[in-house]
Order: C-alpha cells, then structure tokens, then sequence
C-alpha cells in the first residue's frame, strides 16, 4: 500500500531541453545540406571533423567529473554544427578540429557544462580559430566549383603546423574569372557590391559564401514556429543592423553599402538567426532580448564600416553575450500590480 | 477604446494552456453513497478550529451542528448523516498531520432523508444578522481558498467595493465540479450574489466564466436577475484565469497591487460554488454538510462529478469510483495547484474541488524528464502571470539566496500557480523551491526597519 506525494504542479509541458536541442540540429540539416552541395565533400569533411571534435571535447570534459549534461543533450552536436558553417569551407581539417576542441574547452567546459556557459562556444571556437590561424580563416573559396564532390579544396588536406596549399591558383586553374574573395571583403577592399538577390540565395555566380540567408531564414521560421527559438532576437538583430545601415547609407553612398547588402552579406544572417539566439548566452527576459539584439545589429554595422576586418558579427554577439547579465539586470519584467490602473470596462 | 482592448489581448498577460482533460464537464451531478462511518475535522479552513457541543454516544441528525464557531474567523460543522457520535478523536487528515475529529457511525437503514434546518427569512435581518447566517452555514471559500465566507464578506468601510467579481473559471485541468454547478445551480448562484450585494452595498456583478463553457453562461444567462446589474462574461480559456488578480485584470483591466486585497481596487472576487451553496443554505438555515467534486485521473474507472458528503473517507470514494490504492498519486484539488494526498485515511473536507487519482507509474519521470542546469529559454519568463523572472529566482533558490529572492525579485508576488514548473524544459522544480524559500523566510524574524 503506498501512495506517490509530489509537490504541484503534478502534470507537466510536453518539451524538454533535448528536444530542444534535437530540433535545432533537424533544422540544421537543411542547411548543411545545401553547404555540401556547395562545396562538396569538403564541406562535408569540415562539418563531420568539426561536429567529432566539439564530441570528443564534450566526452573528454564530462569524463573529467564536474560537468552537467550528456552527449545524448545534442548541445555540443550544435556548437560543431555551427563552428564548421562558420568557416571556410576550405579550412584546413586540423584547425577545424583545434577550434572544435578550443570551443567546447573554453566556451563550455571551463564555465560548468550546458547551462553555465557566459558566450556562445561555437563563436568562442571560431574567435579563437580567427586569432590562431588569421590567414586560413580568411582564405575562401568560390562555392559550385566543378568536381566539387569528388575533390578536396586543396586546404582542406592541410598537414597540422604546415602552411596550407594555396588555394586562389587552385580555384583559378578550375574555374577562370572567379573571385576568391567574400562578397564582404570584395566590398571592404575592392568596392564592389554583389547583387542582393545572390546574396540571398547564394545561388549562382560562385559566391564565395556560407549557406543561403534565404535558407537560414527558413530554417528558423521553423524554429521559430515550434517555440524553440525566440523571434525576437533576430527580429532585432537584423531590425536594428538594417536601420543603422539606412541610416548611413545616404552619408556617404559610394562607401556605405546600401542595407539589404548588410543583411545578407556575411555571417549576419547565421549569426541572428543561430547565434545570437542561443538560449543560455541570451536574455531571458523580453525586453532584454530586443535590447540584447539590438546591440548586436548596431555592433555588426560599425565593426564592418569601421573594423580592419570585413566581418563584424562575431565579436558583436560576444560582447552582446557579455552584456547579457547586465541586460537582465535592466530590463526585469514590470511587476502585476504597479501599472497605474486605466478602467475599460464596467 | 475597443481598438486597444483588441491590442492589449482579452485576457491577462502571459500564461499558459495545458490540456483540459474536462471528460467530465457533460456529466450531472450524482450523490454518492454515505459511508459506514464519517470523520468531521474541526479544523477544516483557515481561522480557528470549532469546538465540539455533541457528546460521545449522542444521536445527531443530518445537518445538526457538531462543533460551533470560535469567534468570528471561525464556522461550525455539522453532522453530514444522521448517526451516532462514536468518538472524538485524532484523525490523520490528506496532509498527515492529525486533528481532532469527530467520528459519527451512520445510522444502518436510515433513508437520510431528513435535515436539520433553522430557516431565517433574511428580508428581515439586518447586515450582521446577514453575516451571522452565513457563519451558521459552516461555508469557507470552496474554490480552494477555504477562508470563512462571511468573514470575507466583511469589507473594511474604507475600501468602496463597485464590483462583485464572480469566478467561475475553473482553469484547472480534470475539474468540472464548478462547471456542472453553474450549469445545473444557476438559481442558487443568483441567491448568493444577490445575498453578496447586498453586504457589500450594491455593486454591479460581473460572471466571468472560460469559453470552454458554453453552456454554463447559456444557464447563467438564463437566471440572471431583471435589471442588468448581474451580468455574464466570457472569458478566454487561459491558466491561471481562476486566480482572483487574474479574472480582475481580464474583466476590469484593473491590477490588485502587491501586498493588497482585491477590495483596494473596487472588486470583491467569489467563486461560483461558495456562492450556490451560500444561496441555497443560508435561508434555510442549514449546514454545509456536502459539495460537488469532481473525480477524475486515468486511474479512475468512474470518473464524474459526485455530491459527496462531508467527511466521508476517501478510502471509501476510491473505492465507489474504482479507484486503486496503491501505486498511485492522489491529488486534492487541480493538477496544477493541488496536493498530494499523504494518507488515505483521511476524510473529505470542505476545501476539496476535486480528487484525481494518477497511475504512479505514469508520473514516473521518463529520461526526457531528467533535470537539467536551466539554459535560460525564457520560457518561464513568458508565462508567469505575475510578471515574475523564475529563471533568476531559481538560481537564487539553488544557491539559498531568499532574502535576495524577496528583496529585489519579488518572491512575495509569486502565488504558486506553477505555470514555471509546467513550462520548464529543464524540469527544474521552480515553483517548488519558490515554496520552501517563501517557507524560510516566514520562519525568519522580521529584518529591522
């Protein structure tokens, strides 16, 4: 004879954080499809090497005691996912696995595991991977180049410690009159503006890109749509990014792109999207997380304009990561009770 | 200003919908069999405990009082079946303590058919009188608050009352109880709010009731006084819409401040059942000696909305609804808010709505169950009613911080509705430990000013 006490409430949300998680990863799918078949099996190569090494970080830290979570929390399964679409797709194999072990070791592990984590670990990874291997990280190359699928972009292959093989004369020897340069860069140093619509879906014209804007787009409006992720924060990442470069343009327009240019150029799009939105380096509360988007938007603007570098959106959700506590602190729900009373009806 | 009633949404702010489970909202009220023997706590509701005026070995009548008042946060009980008073003793009650009872065998053979009654006509009495004839009913608030009704029914002056708020929400999964009493008691509702308007000067009446209950406002409708000053509202169907704070908020769009009674913004807030009980007993000067639940929960065979009387052992209604008694979890009350029952041998009292039964092994936690650190979804954020943070409140809690739990977020606000810990992905038991810091503290002496 026994009866079960359990304090209420005694029913509970059919979700969870792994269902969670296992929903990001599904709408992820989508998207590194269409990144291998831009660039084929390296890309491919890129996103398994990474994903096994955040793996192996994730085990190796859990193994050591004093971690929360678990492989099966997916958490880590993201944070490759989303480090290797950051990078080249020619990144050289051996740092791509460094920066996966870097961004599980440092963004996660040190901080307690899942939940405690102050910046994102995927743009940790990639922060370090940026200051470690500053030439490979910037050397791209043109997506849908022929024999993508059965080539490694050159890079790729790269022994670890040496110098990677030179992929611009590689591309050249392949395809002829193609840029090696990102869009982004091309604007920065050149001055030359890709057509938005090609941003947009990084269809044709061998654009030296990440995944399609248009395609993460989707993807989130998935997520979006499922209650996974909060629309708020790209609304205003990408809200507040597009009016700052409105409101630019006119100052100067030979020098300032106009803000479709800035919406779907680079890693903006990813990054509002996927990054930025990561639950526990965002703000929990609503107004903090317009708050919190709008600081990235306007951040990613003014790296890009005035930076040495072409892109802006990492460094701006980590210092919007960093501001994040401070956010909250602000911008605490109002309380039931102490809105001044306005009678509608009776 | 219908343009921004639209924009601010019908209802309270944030919130949520878990599945209703009302499979028992179109079953009628049916009585229950008396059992072989009844156990009457004394102390049943907030106030004072009553004291017994019956002897062991004395032969009571349906409805005659066993213990009366002890000042006035206090009510009577009465004998819920005529029979013998066989001990007055300690009895465990759902939470496992034990409290002095008044045991009472049923007469075998007795049809119960008669009842103890001391009509007043109420025209003739002034407001204390009034008051006094609901304290002699032994009514407390039934929606769960079990404060003594007419106690509540005293306003302190300052506070003009200019709506009388009628909660007939029932937010709570599995319940139906409330549902089949406006349905099938609209008139008794009517005598209770008119008796309540009375004391409170007359305000208008707003009957606000969720839309997943048509026929209830159709029945409403159908008694509603001439005149229009008792009217019926639908509500939108949205836990926690039962919460007093919450209906006022939707059908007023005023906002109780912390720390206040609802009478501090103009509104007196009664759930349906007080009020249909309180209309149908207090003329006739009889006891509350039985209430409508409902009993519901995968592990009942019978589930329906059951007149039970008072006191009876909830051994013995698991048993008349083919309920197992082992291996389950026996809840007093709605799923979100209710207790867990500790001790099968205690007795039905005047605060239960509803009883639901669970299989245990359905509330064992699946591996998609496990806890994990929060990962700051905001989630709870969203939906606190309150307006609270329960993210940040349970990192304080787990790091025992209630004083800044209090202090800067608010704590005291929380009213337990555990919209947080439904919500939660991590299945951090957010409202839980909100109880036991709220617990903590109230065991501190008072910080000095």
């Amino acid at each position: 004879m026994s009866v079960e006490i359990r304090s209420a409430p005694h029913i509970k949300a059919d979700s969870g954080v792994v269902k969670i998680m296992r929903n990001v990863v599904w709408s992820l799918l989508p998207i590194c499809a269409f990144y291998i078949w831009q660039y084929g099996i390296s890309a491919l190569a890129s996103l398994v090497v990474v994903t096994a090494a955040c793996l192996a970080a994730e085990e190796f830290f859990l193994r050591l005691g004093r971690q929360s979570g678990d492989l099966g929390d997916w958490s880590a399964t993201i944070t490759g996912i989303l480090l290797a679409l950051t990078l080249p797709a020619g990144f050289p194999l051996w740092m791509g696995a460094v920066a996966g072990f870097v961004a599980i070791g440092l963004g996660k592990a040190i901080f307690g595991g899942i939940g405690h984590n102050l910046f994102n670990p995927a743009l940790v990874g990639r922060a370090f991977a940026q200051a470690a291997f500053p030439t490979a990280i910037a050397t791209y190359t043109p997506s849908f180049m022929p024999g993508r699928f059965f080539e490694f972009i050159p890079s790729s292959l790269a022994l670890p410690f040496m110098t990677p093989a030179d992929t611009t004369a590689w591309a050249a020897s392949h395809l002829d009159g193609v840029s090696s340069a990102t869009p982004l860069a091309r604007w920065k140093f050149e001055g030359v503006l890709a057509s938005n619509w090609d941003l947009l879906t990084s269809l044709s014209g061998h654009l030296a890109v990440g995944p399609s804007p248009l395609l993460i787009l989707a993807c989130g409006a998935y997520l979006a749509w499922r209650g996974y992720l909060d629309w708020r924060i790209p609304a205003a990442v990408l809200g507040s990014a597009a009016l700052l470069a409105a409101a630019l343009y006119p100052l100067n327009p030979q020098h300032f792109p106009e803000p479709g240019f800035v919406l779907f150029s680079g890693g903006l799009m990813l990054g509002a999207v996927y990054m930025a939105t990561d639950m526990v380096t965002s703000p929990v509360t609503p107004r903090g997380m317009w708050l919190y988007g709008a600081l990235i938007g306007a951040l990613t603007v003014i790296i890009r304009y005035s930076g040495g570098l072409p892109e802006g959106v990492m460094y701006a959700i980590l210092i919007g990561n960093a501001a994040t506590p401070m956010i909250e602190r602000v911008t605490q729900p109002p309380a039931f009770g102490t809105a001044p009373t306005k009678e509608t009806k009776a | 200003m219908k343009l921004f009633t639209f924009l601010r949404g019908e209802a309270f702010a944030r919130g949520i919908h878990p599945p209703e489970h009302k499979g028992t909202a179109a079953m009628p009220i049916t009585r229950v069999p008396f059992a072989p023997r009844l156990i009457v706590p004394l102390s049943q509701n907030v106030g004072r405990p009553a004291k017994p005026i019956v002897k062991v070995g004395q032969e009571v009548v349906r409805g005659q009082p066993l213990a009366q008042a002890d000042g006035f946060v206090s009510v009577p009980h009465h004998a819920p079946v005529s029979g013998v008073v066989e001990a007055i003793r300690l009895n465990p009650t759902s939470g496992g303590l034990w409290t002095e009872s008044v045991i009472i065998r049923a007469l075998p053979g007795s049809p119960q058919s008669v009842e103890w009654e001391e009509p007043v006509d109420l025209d003739q009495v002034d407001d204390a009188g009034l008051i006094a004839a609901v304290q002699r009913t032994g009514i407390v608030g039934l929606g769960g608050g079990v404060f003594p009704t007419h106690a509540k029914l005293r306003v302190p002056k300052e506070f003009p009352v200019d709506m009388l708020v009628v909660n007939g929400c029932e937010c709570e999964p599995y319940l139906t109880s409330d549902h089949r009493i406006m349905v099938e008691r609209a008139k008794d509702i009517m005598k209770g709010i008119a008796m309540s308007r009375r004391l409170l000067k007359n305000p208008r009446a707003i009957i606000g009731v969720e839309d997943n209950k048509p026929d209830a406002v159709e029945a409403l409708r159908a008694a509603l006084p001439p005149g229009g000053e008792v009217t019926v509202e639908s509500v939108p169907t949205k836990y926690p819409q039962g919460a007093g704070e919450m209906l006022i908020k939707t059908l007023l769009n005023r906002e109780v401040p912390p720390d206040a009674r609802s009478y501090s913004v103009g509104a007196y807030v009664q759930n349906v059942a007080t009020l249909a009980y309180m209309g149908a007993l207090a003329p006739r000067g009889r006891g509350f000696i039985e209430r409508v639940i409902t009993v519901a929960g995968n592990a009942v065979t019978r589930p329906g909305n059951y007149l039970v009387p008072m006191g009876t052992p909830l051994r013995f209604l698991l048993d008349y609804v083919g309920a197992p008694e082992a291996g389950v979890e026996v809840i007093f009350g709605g799923p979100m808010m209710g207790q867990a029952v500790a001790c099968l041998d205690a007795p039905i009292t005047k605060g239960v709505s509803g009883i639901l039964v669970f299989r245990a092994r359905d509330l064992e936690a699946p591996p998609s169950k496990k806890s994990f650190p929060c990962i700051k979804c905001g989630k709870c954020v969203e939906s606190c009613p309150m307006g609270l943070n329960p993210s940040t409140l349970g990192m304080l809690a787990a790091k025992r911080q209630y004083d800044t739990m209090a202090d800067n977020y608010r704590l005291g606000a929380c009213f337990e509705c555990g919209t947080c810990s439904y919500v939660c992905p991590a299945n951090i038991p957010l409202v839980q430990q909100f109880r036991v810091a709220k617990q903590v503290l109230r065991g501190k002496p008072e910080k000095a000013a």
